[in-house]
């Protein structure tokens, strides 16, 4: 084994490992509700992705989150809430609400319609917050 | 009353008895904000004092939903306002939800209690600047977005192909042409590289530029996706290429030339916008038939106001509204006919081809095609509530639901690429070891790149969803309406069926069936004579025998005198004669005896309901009335029997009478004399034999037994309640139905299955084999531009098998 053999291997397992950290182990971003007249509001702004893709709210109180789709890629063009048996489609460049009231607490995903975006919303117990 | 306590009525959609309302007003006076609330179940409507300042309309409406009921009525205005409107907005009652972008707000209301003006008005009074808007049409503005992608990737294609045509030349001919010629000695010349990276450039920062910022915004948000493999594969080609030319000691030292794969880089984006256009256009299909329901609707309606006849926007009729349809007009909205008389075809909802005639009292339904007659009728289903509109809402949530077999595509592509990646650098790690140090740099690009780029994790996310949306919209349009992918999930798997029998496999309405003279009497004396006794009584046989007699042409007399025997007949005097109609134990109390017996215990065994006759005194004839089968309730049986389905038929009905009928279809298995309560015994009895059982009835007192069912078809007009408490519902009151519910749930199953199948096994073969897995056994090893073309093709190919659905045959009589 030559010294760029070594640096290969060297340099490809730092990268595995990375890459599995950075998507499987590492803390994502979390956005936390603002309550706005009894309601948790967030704003979501879809683009590629769902930023911010992970949501905190509470059990029992509704939930309302305003997709605004800022782009065409009709990849985005539908949200799922698969749990909530609630779809919708977002019109371009527009905000689009989804209304839920979580009862129950635990860890719902969202996604596009083909599943390739992903989000979730986590709802914890009154108390847990 | 002080500035912030308002009062505001709303309807109430969903309660189906007294102790929904009472849990309706518990609710929602335990909320918080409300001093009072009433629900009156007999009105359907919420009256509610609250504080504004503490709750408003949105948060009530709110506490409703969650009691598992709904408001109805709720319309949407969009307006032009100045500053910050959302907060006033919310605090007018009826008001539902604001959105506001910029100066256009969105107001969701509901109609009944508050109208477009109203809000308007509101927001004037809260001292802000607000005028009215038009809203842009869902459809619209969905065609618009397609047309808008589809331009763009198709510029973007141009640009890319024209650019890696001539860069593909340069690459491949020298490989082909003879070594000596003048062609290939001069692009063999160490400038061509440059040439290519001239050439490749604008396709790599124009054609591709989407994948690069697509996929650094999902790497931002610790995801990857698609784009990202996309990016990587053809940044690295690029950028080594570009080494190579600029710094070609670097890249390889013990060559002059190391070799470039701008055409990699040029082609692989070209043809994976290609695929993408490709995908587009076939996914644009897959919402087609949705799209063509809505779009069915009429965008005008003539309504009288202040007694004369004027057109306005549908949006604008509300309920109450006395509507007015011409011969061949589109009625707009859901409605019962107050005058005049026409047929009305109402395919579009039922799939039924026929039109249905629609006179004084019958239920009309927007979106349906008026034939030949006039008529006007009186708006009762206006926006968001008419049947067409619930059948979209009902389609668009089963097409967004998850079904369980798309689980473990979804736990795949949830971590697809980061594993892809990580295959990707073994396998560049790999081929750096392995391969001769003269190539090793260049050959363990190639396989990467080769496997970064034939990975297609879209044919995974497309399988299910696409099969989904283009098997509910085609049910949609055969009036088959499937609540979500997972009861389509349950009714491939359908193999023993419980049927109601009264207006499931009958029509639930007896007609007349027979008339019988005896010695001395003829039939038409006697149906005469019966016919016209029986209009004074309010029996629903009596009813049959009435309508039966007119189709037959009798002209019927006036009554006498009449006199209704509870439970055994009628006793009447026509055209001065004496009739007595009804049981043998009345022609027993008057003493008539004679022939009744047989014919009676004939007609009763063939699931008639018999009634003797006696005219002035003497046994005159017996006529009988039953509840008919539907026409194909029989071929529906036969075939449910070929699919290999058990049938079975359930009633509160006799025995003889349900004997009767069963004989006449074809079932074999009869449960007759069960209360709607033992209907769920029966299907938990058949479920725990291990079938998966479907229940098929009419609705409101079956429910229990369709919501113990594995799928509950509900069958008919489709009210509300049998709605929801099934699975299925069948908008067409036939049996076939549920043949060819059970044949698309099976079909679109199938494609689902041959997807998920294609996309797990061109993944798991294609990626190993670009990583080059052939190639020590074999000498196979892919090159980029191939593994592209593959990817391109895998996702449109997944989208086209579930695009067959449309057109697949699906039995039908």
């Amino acid at each position: 084994m030559d010294s760029a053999e070594a640096f290969v291997l060297v340099f490809s397992a730092l990268a595995v490992a990375g890459v599995v950290w950075y998507f499987f182990l590492s803390e994502k971003p979390k956005a936390v509700a603002q309550a706005v007249g009894g309601v948790q509001t967030f704003r979501v702004r879809v683009h590629g992705g769902y930023d911010p893709a992970t949501l905190v709210a509470t059990v029992g109180t509704p939930v309302r989150i305003e997709f605004f789709r800022d782009e065409t890629d009709s990849c985005s063009e539908t949200v799922v809430f698969g749990d909530f048996g609630v779809s919708k489609r977002l019109q371009p460049h527009k905000t689009t609400v989804v209304e839920i009231t979580p009862d129950k607490a635990g860890k719902f995903g969202f996604q596009c319609g083909m599943g390739m975006l992903h989000g979730s919303l986590i709802v914890k117990e009154r108390g847990d917050e | 009353m002080s500035e912030a306590a308002k009062k505001v009525t709303l309807p109430v959609t969903g309660m189906s008895c007294a102790a929904c309302a009472a849990r309706t007003e518990k609710n929602l006076n335990r909320a918080q904000g409300v001093t009072s609330a009433s629900v009156n179940f007999a009105t359907k409507q919420a009256t509610i004092e609250y504080d504004a300042d503490a709750t408003g309309t949105s948060s009530l409406v709110e506490v409703i939903r969650r009691t598992g009921f709904d408001t109805a009525g709720v319309q949407r205005t969009v307006l032009r306002v100045s500053g910050s409107a959302v907060a006033q907005a919310l605090k007018l009652p009826g008001v539902v939800s604001a959105l506001q972008e910029g100066d256009a707000l969105t107001v969701e209301h509901v109609g009944s209690t508050v109208q477009a003006d109203g809000v308007l008005q509101g927001l004037r009074d809260a001292g802000l600047v607000a005028e009215l808007l038009e809203e842009e049409q869902e459809e619209d503005w969905e065609a618009a977005a397609r047309a808008a992608e589809y331009r763009d990737l198709l510029s973007r294609f141009l640009v890319a192909a024209a650019l890696s045509v001539p860069v593909l030349l340069i690459a491949m001919l020298p490989h082909v042409l003879p070594d000596a010629s003048i062609v290939h000695n001069l692009l063999e010349l160490p400038a061509m590289g440059l040439v290519q990276l001239i050439l490749t450039t604008p396709v790599m920062f124009y054609s591709g530029r989407s994948f690069f910022t697509s996929a650094w915004r999902s790497f931002t948000h610790r995801s990857a996706d698609m784009n990202t493999l996309v990016a990587l594969g053809t940044g690295a080609a690029y950028l080594y290429s570009t080494a190579s030319v600029f710094f070609p000691e670097f890249v390889s030292p013990n060559t002059m030339h190391p070799p470039v794969y701008f055409e990699a880089a040029a082609v692989i984006i070209a043809l994976v916008i290609l695929g993408r256009m490709l995908e587009a256009r076939a996914r644009a299909q897959t919402g087609d038939a949705m799209r063509g329901l809505i779009g069915l609707q009429a965008k005008t309606a003539r309504v009288v106001r202040d007694g004369a006849e004027i057109d306005v926007l549908i949006e604008q009729v509300v309920v109450g509204d006395t509507v007015v349809v011409r011969p061949g007009e589109k009625i707009p909205v859901d409605g019962e006919v107050l005058t005049g008389v026409s047929a009305v075809d109402e395919a579009m909802l039922t799939g039924e081809s026929i039109p249905v005639t629609k006179v004084a009292g019958d239920e009309v339904f927007g979106a349906t095609l008026n034939t030949t007659g006039a008529f006007t009728y009186r708006a009762t289903k206006v926006g968001k509530d008419t049947a067409l509109q619930q059948i979209v809402r009902l389609v668009q949530e089963a097409q967004g639901s998850k079904a369980p077999i798309q689980r473990l595509a979804d736990v795949v592509s949830g971590v697809f690429v980061p594993v892809v990646l990580v295959i990707a650098i073994v396998t560049f790690a790999a081929w750096f070891v392995f391969a001769p140090e003269v190539s090793r740099v260049s050959e363990a690009l190639v396989a990467a790149v080769s496997v970064l780029i034939i990975a297609c994790p879209c044919a995974l996310g497309l399988a299910t969803p696409t099969a989904i949306m283009v098997g509910t919209g085609r049910a949609a349009t055969m009036g088959i309406l499937v609540k979500s992918a997972v009861s389509l999930e349950h009714a491939e798997k359908i193999n023993a069926i419980v049927l109601d029998k009264t207006g499931t496999i009958t029509k639930g309405k007896p007609e007349l069936k027979e008339v019988r003279a005896f010695a001395g009497f003829d039939e038409g004396e006697v149906l005469l004579l019966v016919a016209s006794a029986e209009q004074r009584s309010e029996h629903p046989v009596a009813a049959a025998i009435v309508a039966g007699a007119e189709e037959r042409g009798v002209e019927i007399a006036d009554v006498e005198s009449f006199e209704s025997l509870t439970g055994r007949g009628i006793v009447a005097r026509v055209m001065g004669r004496e009739v007595v109609v009804g049981n043998e134990r009345l022609m027993q109390e008057r003493g008539f005896t004679g022939a009744f017996s047989t014919p009676i215990f004939e007609l009763a065994a063939r699931g008639h309901t018999p009634m003797a006759v006696a005219i002035d005194g003497r046994a005159a004839g017996v006529v009988s009335v039953a509840d008919t089968v539907k026409p194909g309730a029989q071929w529906a049986v036969a075939k449910l029997k070929d699919m290999g389905v058990d049938v079975a038929m359930v009633t509160g009905d006799n025995e003889r009478t349900a004997e009767a009928v069963a004989r006449q279809v074809g079932i074999g298995t009869v449960v007759a004399q069960v209360l709607p309560a033992e209907k769920v015994e029966v299907i938990k009895k058949l479920q725990s034999q291990g079938k998966t059982v479907a229940m098929v009835g009419d609705g409101i007192n079956d429910a229990p037994a369709l919501a113990q069912a594995d799928v509950g078809i509900a069958i008919g007009t489709g009210t509300d309640i049998a709605m929801h408490a099934s699975d299925v519902t069948l908008v067409r009151g036939d049996l076939e139905g549920v043949v060819t519910a059970i044949n698309l749930s099976r079909a679109t199953m199938r494609s689902i299955r041959q997807n998920l199948f294609f996309a797990f096994v061109y993944n798991v073969l294609g990626i190993p084999i670009a990583a080059g897995v052939l190639y020590p056994a074999f000498g196979v090893a892919l090159s980029p531009v191939i593994a592209s073309l593959a990817m391109a093709l895998s996702s449109v190919s997944v989208v086209t098998n579930s695009l067959r659905l449309r057109t697949a045959r699906i039995a039908t009589r």
